[in-house]
C-alpha cells in the first residue's frame, strides 16, 4: 500500500535525471533565449524621453488593452542608407579577415600538425598564449606598431623603403590588420586540432602511387579538411561582423560597421528601439551561418 | 620533405609567430621608455609602474574587476560543468537540440547582440519586479553567459574522451550517481575545470562590450578604464598595465599547462606498472 502510495508521488515529482538536465537547461534559456524576447518587443516600440527610453506597446486604458506597435525601426533599417551601408560594410570586413587568417592560418596549421611531437605542442601552445593574454591590450598594441611614428613607419623609414610615413592605422589597412590579427588563434586552434588527427597514411600511399606532394595535397589533405576549414572560418566570420572594439580603435572614423551604430544608437542617441530592430535583423543573418556552425559542431559533440 | 621545403616552412612559421608575437612584445619594451611619448626612446624607467600605483581610478576599477573576474569564473565553472556533463553523458532527451545550440551559439554570437538583449531583459525585469538594477549583478550574469560555453565545450569533450569504465566499476560496487560524479567524475576532469576558471578570468577581466552594457552608474571596471583611455591613442601607464597583464597570464598559462603534462606522464607510467603487473 504504501509502496504503491510512494510510486505515486514518485511519479508526480521529477526524476533525478530531469532535474539534473533542467538546471543547467532553464539558465540558458533565461539568459539567453528570453532576452531576445525583451529585443523583439522594444524594437516595436517608439524611443521617448523617460526611463526606460521607450514607449509601452501594450498599455491598459479605460478597461481595454491597447496596442501600439511601429514597424518604422525595421523600415529604416531594411532602407536608411547608414543601415544597410554598415551592413554590407560589415559582411565585407568580416569576409575579409575569414579569407586573409584562413590564407595566413592554413599553412601555419599544416606546417605545426607535420612537425615532429614534441616540438608540436610548443608551437600550438605558443599560437593559443596570445588568445589568453587580454583582448584590449592586444588590439592596443597595434597603435603603437601602426601610427606615423610608430615601430613599423621607423623601420620603413629606417631601411629607405619609403620616404613619407604611411598612413596606417585609422583606416580600413588599420582596421584588417587588427581582425586578423586578433581572430587568427581562434581559426588556428580548431584547424591544428583537425589537422594533427589526420591519417598520414593515406598521404604516404599517395605518395607511393607516385602523386606529387601538391597533388597529394590537393587530391588528399584539403578535401579531407573541408569540414574543419568550414567550422573555423564560421568561428571567424560571426563574430567578426558584429564586431566593434577593434574597428573602434584601429578603424578610420568613416568605417563604420554595424556594432558601432549599434553602440551609437544605444549610447550616444539613446534610441533604444531603434538599436533593438537593428540587433534583430543581425541576428536574422547570422541565422544561417550560425545554423551551419552548429550543425557541424553537433557532429563534433553528439555523445557517442 | 627536402631541406628547402623545410627551410622555407620554418621561415614562415617563424613569420607568423613574429606577427603574434611582436605587438604584446612592443607593449612590453615601451613601458619601460621614460618619454611621455610611446613610442620615442629616451630611456629606461620604471616611472610608469609607479605612476599606476597612485592612479586611485585604476586601482578602484581594478579592484571591482577582480572581484567580479572571481566570482564569474566560479559561476562559469558550476554552471558549465554541469552543462558539459549533461551534453556528454545524457542520450536522448527532449529539447537537446536547443539545450546543444543555446551552448553553441554564444561561442560565436556578436558580443553586441548578447549585450543589448540582456540588458533589454534586465531593464523590463526592473519595470516589471523591480529588481535586479544594472550594476555588479547584471555584470556578472553577463560575463557567467560569456564564458559558459567555453568551460561547457571543455568538460563535454573531457568526459568524452574518457574511459567509461571506472564509473560502471564505481556504480557497480554500489556508488550513488551523485557519489560517482564528486569522487570519481570531478578529480578526472579537473584539469578541464582550472583551464575553463582561468580562461572565464581573464574574459571577465578584459571584456569591455557586455560590461558597458550592464553596468549601473556607480559600477566602473577596469577594462571600461582602459579602453576609454585607448580610445584616446597611445598612453604609458597602460603599456604599463599591459605588460602587468601578459605576465601574469603567461606565468598561470605556462605554470597550467606544465603541471598537465607532468600529470599526464604520471598517469601513463602508472598505467605502464599496472599493464606490467597484471598477469
Amino acid at each position: 500500500m504504501s509502496s504503491v502510495a510512494a510510486s505515486r508521488v514518485g511519479s508526480w515529482l521529477p526524476s533525478g535525471r530531469t532535474l539534473v538536465i533542467a538546471a543547467p537547461f532553464a539558465f540558458l534559456l533565461v539568459f539567453f533565449m528570453v532576452p531576445f524576447a525583451a529585443v523583439l518587443k522594444i524594437s516595436f516600440a517608439d524611443p521617448q524621453m523617460s526611463v526606460p527610453p521607450y514607449t509601452p506597446i501594450a498599455e491598459l486604458k479605460d478597461g481595454y488593452l491597447h496596442f501600439t506597435l511601429t514597424l518604422a525601426h525595421y523600415r529604416a533599417v531594411l532602407t536608411d542608407a547608414l543601415y544597410v551601408g554598415s551592413y554590407l560594410y560589415s559582411i565585407e570586413v568580416a569576409a575579409l579577415t575569414t579569407l586573409i587568417c584562413l590564407l595566413v592560418g592554413y599553412p601555419a596549421c599544416y606546417l605545426i600538425a607535420r612537425s615532429d611531437p614534441s616540438r608540436r605542442n610548443l608551437l600550438i601552445m605558443a599560437v593559443m598564449l596570445p588568445f589568453w593574454t587580454s583582448y584590449l591590450i592586444r588590439v592596443y598594441a597595434w597603435i603603437g606598431l601602426l601610427k606615423n611614428q610608430g615601430l613599423i613607419n621607423h623601420f620603413l623609414l629606417w631601411t629607405r623603403l619609403i620616404d613619407q610615413p604611411l598612413k596606417l592605422y585609422h583606416n580600413n589597412c588599420g582596421l584588417l590588420i587588427g581582425m586578423v590579427y586578433n581572430y587568427l588563434p581562434y581559426l588556428m586552434l580548431p584547424l591544428y586540432a583537425h589537422l594533427v588527427k589526420m591519417d598520414v597514411t593515406l598521404l604516404e600511399a599517395a605518395r607511393n602511387l607516385g602523386a606529387k606532394p601538391w597533388q597529394a595535397f590537393f587530391t588528399i589533405t584539403l578535401p579531407l579538411s573541408r569540414r574543419a576549414i568550414i567550422a573555423s572560418s564560421l568561428l571567424v566570420f560571426i563574430p567578426a561582423v558584429g564586431e566593434y572594439v577593434i574597428p573602434e580603435i584601429l578603424g578610420g572614423s568613416n568605417s563604420l560597421m554595424i556594432g558601432r551604430v549599434m553602440w551609437d544608437d544605444f549610447f550616444v542617441n539613446t534610441d533604444w528601439p531603434s538599436a533593438s530592430a537593428a540587433t534583430a535583423a543581425m541576428v536574422v543573418l547570422l541565422l544561417l551561418p550560425m545554423a551551419w556552425f552548429q550543425r557541424l559542431q553537433r557532429r563534433e559533440t553528439a555523445p557517442r | 620533405m627536402t631541406r628547402t621545403h623545410r627551410v622555407l616552412g620554418n621561415g614562415y612559421l617563424a613569420l607568423v609567430f613574429l606577427f603574434l608575437y611582436v605587438p604584446t612584445a612592443s607593449v612590453i619594451v615601451y613601458s619601460f621608455n621614460e618619454s611621455q611619448l610611446v613610442t620615442v626612446w629616451t630611456g629606461f624607467s620604471a616611472r610608469w609602474y609607479a605612476a599606476l600605483t597612485t592612479d586611485p581610478e585604476l586601482i578602484s576599477a581594478a579592484w571591482t574587476s577582480l572581484e567580479i573576474a572571481l566570482a564569474t569564473a566560479f559561476s562559469s565553472v558550476v554552471v558549465g560543468t554541469w552543462a558539459g556533463f549533461v551534453l556528454a553523458r545524457f542520450r536522448k532527451f527532449r529539447g537537446q537540440t536547443l539545450f546543444t545550440a543555446m551552448i553553441n551559439a554564444p561561442l560565436v554570437i556578436p558580443e553586441v547582440i548578447q549585450g543589448i538583449s540582456l540588458l533589454l531583459l534586465f531593464v523590463a525585469l526592473q519595470q516589471a519586479i523591480g529588481w535586479p538594477a544594472r550594476g555588479l549583478f547584471t555584470i556578472w550574469i553577463g560575463h557567467t553567459m560569456l564564458c559558459v560555453s567555453y568551460v561547457a565545450i571543455t568538460v563535454q569533450s573531457r568526459l568524452a574522451s574518457m574511459d567509461e569504465s571506472l564509473h560502471e566499476a564505481a556504480q557497480v560496487l554500489g556508488a550513488t550517481p551523485l557519489r560517482v560524479f564528486f569522487d570519481i567524475t570531478l578529480p578526472l576532469i579537473s584539469q578541464a575545470l582550472i583551464s575553463g576558471w582561468l580562461l572565464s578570468f581573464t574574459i571577465s577581466l578584459d571584456d569591455v562590450l557586455m560590461t558597458a552594457f550592464l553596468s549601473g552608474p556607480d559600477s566602473t571596471l577596469l577594462p571600461m578604464v582602459v579602453f576609454s583611455r585607448v580610445r584616446l591613442g597611445l598612453n604609458p601607464e597602460i603599456n604599463a598595465l599591459g605588460t602587468l597583464f601578459i605576465v601574469a597570464v603567461t606565468v598561470g598559462v605556462v605554470v597550467n599547462n606544465h603541471l598537465m603534462l607532468k600529470r599526464q606522464r604520471r598517469r601513463d607510467q602508472e598505467m605502464a606498472l599496472a599493464l606490467r603487473s597484471a598477469p
